[in-house]
């Protein structure tokens, strides 16, 4: 029962899409808050257009909506399911913007409807700018001298009293958009223009700089009584200038004093208590780093990225407790689930240090600019637990999967001593590589303190693992070098190649000397108390508290690592469903993985959680203390993949579809030989290595041809290509990153993209659904538009797709999942790609059909038939609605990336539109991803050549509806000859008013830009595509898509919009 | 070097030398404190203790000495997983390698903290002995370590002379059992002219200074072994002035008036522990060093109640005397190391002597 008893009916609001600043750690917090709620009996609405989540799941919340985030949508939510309350501040910013809009309304009140939780009051005076600083100004806590503007001009004039350089913060925005540095006037009005249209209130926040201070944040909890605690202080080891999500972070801070850090921390309960939070909390200082003086950065009202952060990083649930405070329980009557023995009043108290690295998606956006500023760029992060700083920054860099195990894995070395010098001041994701690289080369630290303003403790901890690689290079490997380089988390690899020896000898040598990886216990409270909770990570030198002892059957659930463009939520909740049925069928579940934000790194998930990094050496030491009965690889995407031969030559058993199986389907060769047998046409391609190999081959096919790396994520690498130049580059780029594997070359097919996902019990298959790509092949799966029931191929085709699907699963020996992505041209079906393991399209398929995948698949890995379980296998019956997959980008946080899409997949999230008519789930599904028009009826067409004819009945369209169109010279002329009316624009290199300054008049809806097939040689559509996504503009780079968006648009009206419970389905 | 701590159950942990490498034999009591090393190394309530520091990094903002509790490090040894190389912080003026060496402490780095904490959570805080001798004897030194009691060490490290600390407020007599710096400092800084007393002062000449308050301090050890002290506090008890004790002063007021204390099996010490005041339900977050604790069974409910009580274990946080103008914490609201959140309770402390006027 809640303690404040008339709350019986909540809606929790989730935050949407994953986009960079918004993650899955509001999956994890939602889920956490959910699964709070209902233990206190209270029925919980769910609304979140995320479908790859898991608190959208039936068994998380009793109804779920995955609708659009919007007031409208939330409006006609709360009078359908009437609430009696919301609980706004779990779901990131997106969540409590939208309550605070319904409280401005007057809509809450007027239904009924309270916010529990923080009031909106408290919210107000946390985000609106002006009323923080009077706040802060109040109660005496010194924010840095600023001032909220509406204008470009107030900004310069407040500038120039201030002095530059300055920060500027738009309000009421995610993840710092549009915010930045300015150094002068130009860049003054260029950021500030941005800022104030990103703004949802118009007002952005000029402030002093305080550039190179250090960042320090703490987790501050508070309950309805007014007691407070903090969970947990954590410090940037990037100062202030890069925004904490982009920072590396690590926790508990290292440089602080105790009357620093308890200076700050009673700030920030005077803080929490001033605004009267009651929940989570998080407050960001910058601090000077020659003196006591402090500023206020920020506050978040709610749960937070770093609330996730904090909340692995010391074992305390925020979410569980800020949910029950909620409810009215006071901190000291919820217990601590971890220890059993403490209450949630209790800070907890770390025998470790805790190291988070951004996982930042430049390897998806090469002509990206790598800086690091205020506006966060990284779509996930990682994080790492050791008894030293040390080794928690190695096992850190190694856990983010972007060819990184060492300070050596970016070489500086051929720099200059002067380039070296020079290029120290940029601040990127590989600063701590130059630092390593300037340390070897004897730059004092003072010098590289200066130029970077990074704390000389962090750079001495770099300079001692630089030194471990110079003792390991140049003396003699004795037992107790080995013990020290393994103490501070060399991997055995690394170790090898600096000391000359392979791999192997060094785990003999280890072996040898007893050097092995023990496992200490995360618990909250430094081992004050015994804990109840399994919550690992690894050191060396010290006692094992891990047991591997067990009754029951144990098996191993390989997690997906960090969220990275390709590799989203969708794996976790996978990797959650997996370890969730295991347990019903009375194994003893283990979990490993690295991801802070994630569902499957909270502690009581699996019945025992490692956090730990995914690589074959850190996974092995986990199997040799537990001695799993088998692991499951198939539901921790690539991440998990990539560990199964790894894993069998640990004699660890993989349960579900065997490796040789995993392998003949991504070896080229062998899957040939497959299809083959199986009568299977797939497009033809040819395997290769070289660039003369890829143009004879090309040349052969016929272009256009699909150029890729074997064994790829989310396409990373494919392109197509339409010449000898263009598979030139593409080798050159392939071959940049460390490539083992072959490169394919496959003949491009224009066709319908279909997508199935199956699950196969040995004998028979079962196919919950047909998934077609609006867009046309060519763009990746994972950025195209899905639509369940396939709507455009015909009977025999799904026919034909059951029955390949069926001979795949089966000569492939699946037990469990398979994913196949197929080309109907016509009739004629062919196979494109095939994942023996889960896919990015499961958690969709399955709530749109009502079919638990996950479970029944785990189901079929332990040996149980679909027969038996009562289905019927085969292609499952449609149903009666259809449910749109849409894809969510994050190009305005990237600046300099190319946002036209084509086989590199560069989407962030995903969302869903579900109706019982395919136009009111497409304009669901673009409601939301945020394309809410018409608003101002301007738009602008550009397209290559080959589209021109094809835009013509779409522009129509447009027209149609009231839209203005603008064009360029040769598409306005082939729109006029067709009867459109198009106003010629200039393109921009020509003479003002040209389209650039159409797109930054802010009258502009859309933006129709098709790039030319291959490498884009002119700039130009890249500069229009990233102008008008900066400013806020939508841009379509394909036509499919521009086709579905006039169609939803042509044909509802918003008021009507019927909103769906999935858990009915 | 290499080091040895061994420990009263014959546990033998080995780790490198750090400080002094005189030999020692000590209680062994752990710290849960992130941050604040130097203030438990000056805290006088760790005389004839060995600290280990559960955080394993040590050492990283070096020594300010600003922030000592007392002019000097009491606890007789000291063990932590690791010693920062360098350290770095603004008001840095030395290492704690330095300083350890200068106050001839021994210590011994580089063993699992985590590994002994949970020996000491499990079977009790026990006695040990850090060592560089390599050709330690086992039975020779077992028998020693459970035959060694801290005795007297109140005597040890109390003030050997009256100090005064001008002001312009109300007059405190603070009585040194092994007074933290601040708590001294937060009277000062609320304008109370404290009058810093020995131990062993008579109550006599304390209240023929005619103060208007007393400050009973922490201070180190078994609060039953100070007996004279204990009849001297049962006068200031009977004197109607007010009193505030925290920690030992705390114990040594419920001794005098007839309760009892007992050892507790590891303690409490660290930053994070949570109080809960009674007469308001609010919990704060709290400093605190302590093996012993007031056993509320044996309380006179005419004499004293509980006024705090630890929300996890429950055991006595402060009592309130009945009738008297006497309040007493087990906890630390001078904090250093720790949390602030309780410093209110000096200012309840001046209210009260506001109210005698």
């Amino acid at each position: 029962m809640p303690k404040i008893q008339d709350i019986k009916k909540v809606l929790v609001i989730g935050s949407g899409p994953i986009i960079i600043g918004q993650a899955a750690e509001f999956d994890y917090a939602g889920t956490q808050a959910c699964r709070s709620l209902k233990e206190e009996g209270i029925e919980v609405v769910l609304l979140n257009s995320n479908p790859a989540t898991i608190m959208t799941d039936k068994d998380i919340a009793d109804r779920v909506y995955i609708e659009p985030l919007t007031v409208e949508v939330v409006e006609q939510l709360i009078i359908k399911e009437q609430p009696d309350s919301v609980l706004p501040t779990l779901g990131g910013q997106a969540g409590l913007n939208l309550a605070m809009e319904l409280e401005e309304r007057g809509f809450l009140k007027e239904h009924n409807v309270r916010l529990i939780g923080t009031t909106s009051q408290t919210i107000k005076k946390a985000e609106d700018r002006q009323e923080f600083k009077d706040t802060m100004e109040k109660i005496g806590e010194p924010v840095a001298a600023s001032l909220v503007v509406r204008s470009v001009e107030d900004g310069i004039a407040f500038t120039n009293t201030i002095g530059y350089p300055v920060v500027l913060r738009p309000a009421y925005t995610l993840g710092g958009s549009g915010g930045g540095i300015a150094y002068d006037e130009a860049q003054l009005v260029e950021i500030l223009e941005n800022g104030l249209r990103l703004s949802r209130v118009g007002e952005v926040l000029v402030e002093r700089c305080i550039a190179g201070w250090k960042e320090i944040e703490y987790e501050v909890m508070r309950d309805g009584a007014g007691n407070c605690i903090t969970v947990c202080n954590m410090e940037n080891i990037d100062p202030v200038g890069v925004h904490t999500g982009d920072s590396i972070v690590v926790a508990p801070s290292q440089t602080l004093g105790d009357k620093e850090y308890q200076m700050l921390r009673t700030s920030a309960l005077n803080i929490i208590t001033e605004l009267g939070i009651t929940g989570g909390c998080n407050v960001q200082y910058a601090l000077n780093p020659d003196s006591f003086e402090y500023c206020v950065i920020e506050v978040n009202p709610r749960v937070s990225r770093s609330s996730a952060l904090a909340s692995k990083a010391t074992g305390y649930p925020i979410a569980k407790v800020a949910a029950k405070i909620a409810l009215g329980y006071t901190l000291d009557e919820i217990p601590n689930a971890i220890t059993g023995k403490t209450y949630a009043s209790f800070e907890p108290m770390l025998d470790y240090c805790v190291v988070k690295i951004p996982r930042l998606p430049f390897d998806k956006f090469i002509s990206a600019k790598r800086t690091l500023t205020t506006q966060m760029k990284a779509t996930g992060e990682v994080m790492s637990i050791c008894n030293n700083f040390e080794g928690a920054l190695m096992k850190a860099i190694r856990s983010l999967e972007q060819h990184v195990d060492s300070l050596m894995s970016y070489d500086f070395t051929g720099l200059s001593m002067d380039k070296l010098m020079e290029e120290m001041n940029i601040v990127d994701d590989m600063r701590i590589w130059r630092i390593a690289e300037a340390i070897r080369r004897g730059v004092a630290y003072e010098t590289i303190h200066q130029i970077t303003k990074i704390d000389i403790w962090f750079i001495d901890k770099i300079a001692i693992l630089v030194e471990m690689e110079q003792a390991l290079k140049t003396e003699e490997l004795t037992e107790d070098l080995l013990r020290e380089a393994k103490r501070i988390e060399f991997p055995d690899h690394v170790i090898a190649s600096l000391t000359g020896k392979t791999a192997e000898e060094i785990k003999a040598l280890r072996k040898e000397w007893g050097i092995t990886a023990a496992y200490k216990m995360v618990d909250t409270c430094a081992a004050e108390f015994a804990a109840e909770t399994p919550y690992y990570y690894s050191v060396y030198g010290g006692e094992n508290e891990a047991v591997g002892d067990s009754e029951r059957k144990k098996v191993l659930v390989l997690g997906s690592g960090p969220i990275r463009i390709g590799q989203g939520i969708e794996f976790d909740f996978c990797s959650v469903h997996c370890t969730w049925a295991f347990k019903k069928e009375n194994y003893e579940t283990i979990i490993i993985n690295n991801n802070p934000e994630t569902v499957s790194t909270d502690f009581d998930i699996a019945d025992k959680l490692y956090f730990e990094p995914l690589t074959p050496e850190d996974v092995e030491n986990v199997v040799n203390i537990e001695k799993p009965d088998g692991a499951v690889v198939q539901f921790g995407g690539q991440t998990a993949i990539k560990l199964t031969e790894a894993l069998m030559k640990m004699g660890v058993k993989i349960l579900g579809t065997s490796a040789e199986n995993v392998d003949a389907a991504e070896d080229r060769e062998l899957f040939d030989k497959i299809l083959e047998e199986c009568h299977i046409p797939r497009p033809q391609g040819h395997t290769v290595f070289t660039a003369e190999e890829a143009k004879k081959a090309a040349n052969e096919l016929g272009y256009p041809v699909l150029v890729r790396p074997s064994y790829v994520l989310g396409g990373q690498g494919m392109q197509i290509a339409i010449n000898d130049e263009d598979v030139e580059e593409y080798i050159g780029i392939i071959n940049r990153i460390a490539q083992e594997h072959p490169i394919l070359v496959d003949k491009y097919l224009q066709g319908k993209e279909i997508e199935v996902d199956a699950i196969c019990d040995g004998e028979d298959i079962l196919i919950p659904g047909i998934m077609e790509h609006i867009e046309r092949a060519g763009i990746h799966s994972g950025d195209s538009i899905s639509v369940y029931p396939a709507r455009t191929i015909s009977d025999t085709a799904k026919t034909t797709i059951e029955e390949y699907t069926r001979r795949l699963a089966k000569s492939l020996h699946v037990i469990g999942m398979i994913n196949i992505q197929f080309i109907v041209c016509g009739e004629e079906v062919y196979v494109i790609e095939v994942n023996p393991r889960s896919s990015r399209t499961v958690p969709y398929i399955s709530k749109v059909t009502g079919i638990p995948i996950v479970p029944l698949a785990t189901k079929m890995i332990l040996g149980y038939k679909l027969r038996d379980l009562g289905y019927e296998p085969g292609l499952q019956p449609e149903a009666k609605h259809i449910a749109i997959k849409m894809p969510v980008f994050s190009f305005e946080k990237i600046r300099g990336a190319d946002i036209s899409l084509g086989p590199e997949m560069k989407s962030t999230g995903e969302c869903l539109g579900i109706a019982e008519s395919f136009n009111e789930a497409l304009y669901k599904a673009f409601l939301g991803a945020g394309i809410n028009l018409p608003k101002h009826k301007n738009m602008i067409i550009t397209v290559r050549d080959e589209d021109k004819q094809d835009i013509v009945p779409i522009a129509r369209r447009f027209e149609a509806l009231g839209y203005k169109i603008y064009a360029t010279r040769r598409t306005a002329k082939v729109l006029k000859e067709n009867g459109v009316h198009a106003v010629r624009t200039n393109k921009i290199e020509q003479p003002s008013p040209n389209l650039m300054d159409l797109i930054l008049g802010h009258k502009i809806d859309l933006v129709i830009d098709t790039p030319s097939q291959g490498v884009e040689k002119a700039k130009d559509g890249f500069v229009i595509r990233r102008n008008a996504i900066e400013t806020g503009v939508n841009v379509l780079t394909a036509l499919d898509t521009a086709e579905a968006l006039v169609t939803s648009l042509e044909n509802t009206d918003i008021q009507k919009l019927e909103l769906i419970d999935i858990a009915t389905i | 070097m290499k080091a040895f701590l061994i420990l009263e159950d014959g546990t033998v942990f080995t780790g490198t030398s750090i400080g002094s490498k005189k030999e020692i034999i000590s209680e062994i009591v752990f710290n849960t404190s992130m941050t604040g090393y130097l203030e438990v190394l000056t805290d006088p309530s760790y005389a004839g203790q060995a600290v280990c520091m559960t955080y394993p990094l040590i050492g990283n903002y070096g020594i300010c000495y600003d922030d000592q509790e007392s002019l000097r490090p009491w606890p007789d040894g000291y063990i932590v997983r690791e010693l920062s190389r360098i350290p770095s912080n603004f008001r840095c003026e030395d290492t704690i390698q330095n300083f350890l060496k200068r106050y001839d402490i021994p210590g011994i780095a580089g063993i699992d903290t985590r590994a002994l904490t949970r020996i000491l959570r499990e079977k009790g805080t026990m006695n040990g002995m850090i060592t560089t001798n390599e050709n330690y004897n086992l039975e020779e030194i077992i028998p020693q370590l459970k035959a060694y009691t801290t005795g007297k060490v109140v005597e040890r490290v109390t003030c050997e002379e009256k100090q005064i600390l001008k002001g312009n407020g109300p007059k405190v007599a603070l009585m040194d059992f092994g007074a933290k710096e601040n708590i001294a400092k937060s009277l000062n800084e609320r304008g109370c002219e404290v009058t810093i007393y020995p131990a062993l002062t008579t109550a006599e000449e304390i209240l023929g200074g005619n103060p208007d308050g007393i400050m009973l301090s922490n201070g180190p050890g078994d609060p039953k072994e100070c007996t004279s002290i204990i009849k001297e506090v049962k006068k200031l008890y009977d004197s109607n002035v007010p009193i505030f004790a925290i920690c030992l002063g705390h114990q040594l007021m419920a001794l005098a008036t007839g309760a009892d204390t007992k050892k507790m099996k590891y303690g409490h010490r660290g930053g994070n522990h949570p109080v809960k005041d009674l007469e308001t339900g609010r919990v704060y977050i709290s400093s605190q060093n302590h093996g012993y604790v007031v056993d509320t069974d044996t309380l006179d409910k005419n004499v004293a109640v509980p006024a705090f009580e630890n929300v996890n274990d429950k055991t006595n946080e402060g009592l309130k005397y009945i009738g008297k103008n006497i309040f007493t914490v087990q906890f630390h609201p001078e904090a250093c190391p720790g949390p602030q959140d309780s410093g209110y309770l000096f200012d309840r402390f001046m209210k009260m002597m506001e109210g005698d006027k």
